[in-house]
């Protein structure tokens, strides 16, 4: 069982604040972790190649810091790992991202699963896995909850839906994005962390010529969308704050709610 | 391809630092600077007076699509039933086809579901496009995929949308990828520019931190999806609509997946993206007593009790009740905040809902910015006296 799964390096959401001035996210000072969905994309790979055997190859896309979240991804159990980091990369949307992961997994060959998260807290898309798939002309299930049977040329899932699953027999290899509830990722193994992070660390480093693509098929040039602009939220409401002691100030409030005809 | 700075133009006026989408240029003594991170996208470039930004990057020429016309609704529908979000993008697809001068049409795939081409022209589709087929009973990836692919090809829409949904969060992707357009997820709003005529797609992105508006220049249809409770239905009487079948030829061989049972799980109260009021509590309520009460108040106002992640988490709110950016996003008539300070993330789930009261004890909580009324003080005290004076209105009326 050859396992490729996809990880990404996000910064921790909770965290990220606007400059009150310009607007823009402030990056500075704030973690940069694993995608939470990803955790539990590796913890899955990992957990069918201890029962069946194989390999589990982690990739990421992004800056040269992302190898970070690679080493974490080899501690947890991934046996390989590659980094595709190139400047011609950055700025893509999913067109040119699922392009350039395609293409990357194309170079690394045969596999059974691709194993992604839903979705990244950054971007919350959950584009990626069922894009990448489809340039690999590839079956998919997304919202995996449970893996039932491997069978020998197929995979056997349920399929979490708003109200209720499915139980799909997928064909392999195939592409699966799995949530949270499916299992609970484990913590990185620190002797394995630390070879991922040596001199003769396993991780591969990829740019644009080594997957055999154009700069100007990859990053904000080989995207199709683009951002034109960028706001913080704002909301107009009446705003206002009732006072007094408490019998008043929820009669008052019952009051708007008849003169809204809300009761 | 860069974009760099004369730094003898610059009067270090800040505006490319507000127009770019990345943070990527900052005020060194004086004078704008691009930092690592430019994706040299030339946001800056006209925004700056003093023609100070140079770039060497060729513009990229914008096809020509005068071809391409008609807003398209993926009609999601289940076991028979249509979903509440197509309704909705069939509402917003009528305002955006009024403003372009094209029709609405809905795209309707299953087994047996003709009959529901009636229900979405009452809602404003003047086309529906229906493939109705064995193969096509239960939503299944590929299938769908495929003869999306095929319509799209064959009636050349401008602009696609469907509900972010399981299913629409795991058909749009493939699709856009089959077709070869760009994709943008989970709407919030979706207007025409008013000179380019191309449709501006606004998102919450970084956990709902911030609002990116996004354009596709460069492929049709535009396509994107939007999350269920976003967008308003409206009913179009006396609408009336053409209705055209397409002939499906999909081979069960290479559809790649079987469905082997589906099955339902029952479900407590309505759902909260249908319920009218909701009653939410935060880590302010503590415990199951303070959710006791918080039930009460939702019986006595005909709602549903919602919560925010963390309660979810302590196991307070069923997970399929949580509001928020992890969450559903709600628009109900009334939403009480109980003890919810309102992280953005949960702001995100929430801030489309018609009224919104706040209670909490903190006068500096970010809930009580976003709320129409809001009462700083102990809601142990405010929610027992608001069902006592309800229970009185009631007992009277």
């Amino acid at each position: 069982m050859d396992i490729i799964v996809l990880v990404k390096q996000v910064p921790d959401t909770t965290e990220v604040k606007l400059d009150p001035k310009t607007g823009n996210l402030i990056r500075e000072g704030i973690e940069s972790i694993i995608n939470p969905d990803d955790r539990h994309a590796i913890e899955a790979a990992v957990g069918l190649k201890e029962r069946l055997g194989g390999k589990v190859t982690a990739v990421s896309m992004g800056p040269p810091q992302a190898i970070d979240a690679l080493s974490e991804a080899m501690g947890m159990g991934a046996d390989n790992a590659v980094l595709l980091t190139d400047m011609a990369f950055a700025g893509a949307d999913t067109w040119a991202t699922s392009f350039t992961l395609g293409k990357a997994i194309e170079k690394i060959g045969k596999f059974d699963l691709l194993i992604c998260g839903r979705q990244a807290i950054d971007g919350d898309t959950a584009q990626i896995g069922p894009q990448v798939a489809d340039y690999l002309n590839i079956p998919q299930v997304s919202y995996v909850c449970e893996v039932e049977e491997i069978k020998e040329k197929s995979i056997v899932v349920r399929r979490r839906l708003e109200d209720g699953f499915e139980r799909i027999e997928c064909e392999m290899p195939a592409m699966l994005t799995v949530i949270g509830e499916l299992n609970k990722p484990r913590y990185a193994h620190v002797a394995k962390l630390i070879d991922a992070c040596n001199d003769k660390s396993p991780i591969k480093v990829w740019n644009s010529a080594d997957i055999g693509v154009q700069v100007a098929e990859v990053g904000l040039s080989g995207s199709l969308t683009h951002v034109i602009k960028t706001f913080a939220p704002k909301f107009q409401r009446q705003g206002e704050v009732l006072e007094g002691e408490t019998n008043e100030i929820v009669s008052q409030l019952i009051g708007k709610l008849k003169e809204n005809r809300l009761i | 391809m860069t974009v760099w700075i004369e730094a003898d133009l610059c009067n270090g006026c800040k505006r490319c630092i507000k127009a770019c989408p990345y943070g990527a240029i900052e005020l060194k003594d004086g004078k704008a600077s691009i930092l690592d991170r430019c994706t040299s996208c030339g946001a800056c470039l006209d925004v700056c007076r003093e023609k100070a930004i140079k770039t060497d990057v060729k513009q990229r020429a914008i096809p020509d699509f005068s071809d391409r016309k008609g807003i398209w609704v993926f009609a999601e529908q289940r076991y028979g039933t249509l979903s509440k979000v197509s309704f909705e993008l069939l509402g917003k697809a009528q305002e955006l086809a009024e403003t372009l001068n094209q029709d609405v049409s809905a795209l309707l795939l299953g087994n047996q579901v003709s009959h529901l081409s009636e229900i979405l022209i009452k809602y404003g589709a003047q086309n529906v496009y229906i493939a109705d087929d064995p193969c096509l009973k239960n939503y299944r990836t590929n299938a769908y995929t495929s003869i999306i692919k095929e319509l799209v090809n064959q009636y050349k829409p401008n602009i696609l949308l469907m509900g972010a949904t399981h299913i629409g969060r795991d058909l749009a992707p493939r699709v856009s990828r089959r077709i070869g357009v760009g994709l943008t997820a989970d709407c919030t709003e979706l207007t025409i520019d008013p000179e380019e005529k191309i449709l501006l797609q606004t998102r919450p992105a970084f956990g709902g931190n911030i609002m990116a508006t996004i354009a596709n220049r460069f492929s049709r249809p535009q396509m994107a999806t939007v999350r269920p409770g976003v967008m308003a239905a409206v009913e179009k009487p006396g609408n009336k609509g053409n209705i055209v079948q397409h002939k499906v030829a999909i081979k069960e061989e290479d559809i790649g997946t079987k469905i082997l049972e589906v099955v339902m799980e029952e479900k407590k109260g309505t759902d909260i993206c249908d319920a009218k009021v909701l009653v939410a509590g935060g880590r302010g309520v503590g415990d199951a007593g303070g959710f006791k009460v918080l039930h009460e108040l939702a019986s006595l106002l005909g709602g549903e009790v919602a919560g925010t992640r963390i309660v979810v988490e302590e196991g307070l709110v069923p997970v399929e009740n949580q509001v928020g950016q992890t969450g559903k996003s709600v628009r109900p008539e009334l939403y009480i905040a109980c003890g919810i300070s309102g992280a953005i993330q949960h702001r995100a789930g929430m801030m489309n809902s018609r009224y919104i009261i706040a209670i909490n004890k903190d006068p500096r909580a970010p809930i009580l910015q976003v709320a129409d009324w809001s009462i700083v003080g102990d809601l142990n005290k405010v929610v027992p006296e608001m069902i006592a004076q309800l229970k009185e209105i009631k007992g009277n009326g």
